[in-house]
């Protein structure tokens, strides 16, 4: 029988900050050139940003905004385990993870009808 | 052998030091965004806040300093574990992505700052 193998909650923070990194990279390079085209006027950067008016676009903003508190709190947890005094993987920086960035999720949706 | 074992060492806690700093500046950036998101934005707008301002300019570039030490350690670790590469391979390559982002990245702190 095949045997059924379970991936502790440190594997899905793992793979969280890793995917949440990873995602954040590739938006970097994206996200400066939007905002360099100010360099050539109000008008090209208006150009870009009226790109970024699709909701499709929107959607990505809002993911990545969600990606960087992922990282961001994620992070924190990984300084704290290696710096900190050893308490274990501790999943409760885990769950703060997620929720805060549930939060700021919701913040930025927030944000952005008013 | 030793060589790269201290490599790694040197990685890892380059590494660390630029999340360290990092985590302030991801703290202040995405306040910053909840704020200035509010109503959408402009390039008026945004320029209206950025252009001039001294400050922000030191703070985005050290931002992008910090991004250029912190990625490419990332994406470096991320393409020997699942992209299979070597070392070698993976540093070539994520050396170029950290200069692409620090010409990029100071270039858009320019744009928006620049009086």
């Amino acid at each position: 029988m095949k045997s059924l193998r379970v991936r502790p909650l440190s594997y899905t923070a793992f793979l969280m900050h890793r995917l949440s990194g990873l995602g954040l990279a590739i938006f970097l390079p994206l996200h400066f050139f939007v905002l360099a085209q100010a360099i050539r006027g109000e008008s090209e950067l208006d150009r870009a940003l009226r790109l970024t008016d699709s909701l499709i676009v929107k959607f990505a903003e809002w993911g990545l905004v969600v990606l960087l508190t992922l990282h961001l709190v994620g992070g924190a947890r990984l300084l704290l385990i290696e710096f900190g005094p050893w308490r274990g993987v501790r999943s409760g920086w885990i769950t703060a993870t997620v929720i805060t960035s549930g939060v700021t999720g919701f913040l930025f949706l927030y944000s952005l009808v008013n | 052998m030793a060589s790269t074992a201290i490599a790694q060492a040197r990685a890892w806690y380059w590494q660390r030091i630029s999340a360290m700093v990092l985590m302030v500046f991801v703290f202040i950036h995405l306040g910053l965004i909840l704020y200035a998101m509010r109503g959408g934005l402009t390039a008026a707008e945004i320029l209206g806040r950025t252009q001039g301002n001294l400050g922000l300019a030191v703070f985005y570039a050290v931002f992008v300093l910090a991004c250029v030490i912190h990625v490419p350690l990332g994406l470096q670790k991320i393409a020997e574990e699942w992209g299979g590469m070597t070392p070698p391979t993976a540093q070539l390559l994520t050396r170029g992505f950290a200069a692409l982002i620090l010409v990029l990245g100071l270039t858009a702190v320019w744009a928006v700052t620049a009086p």
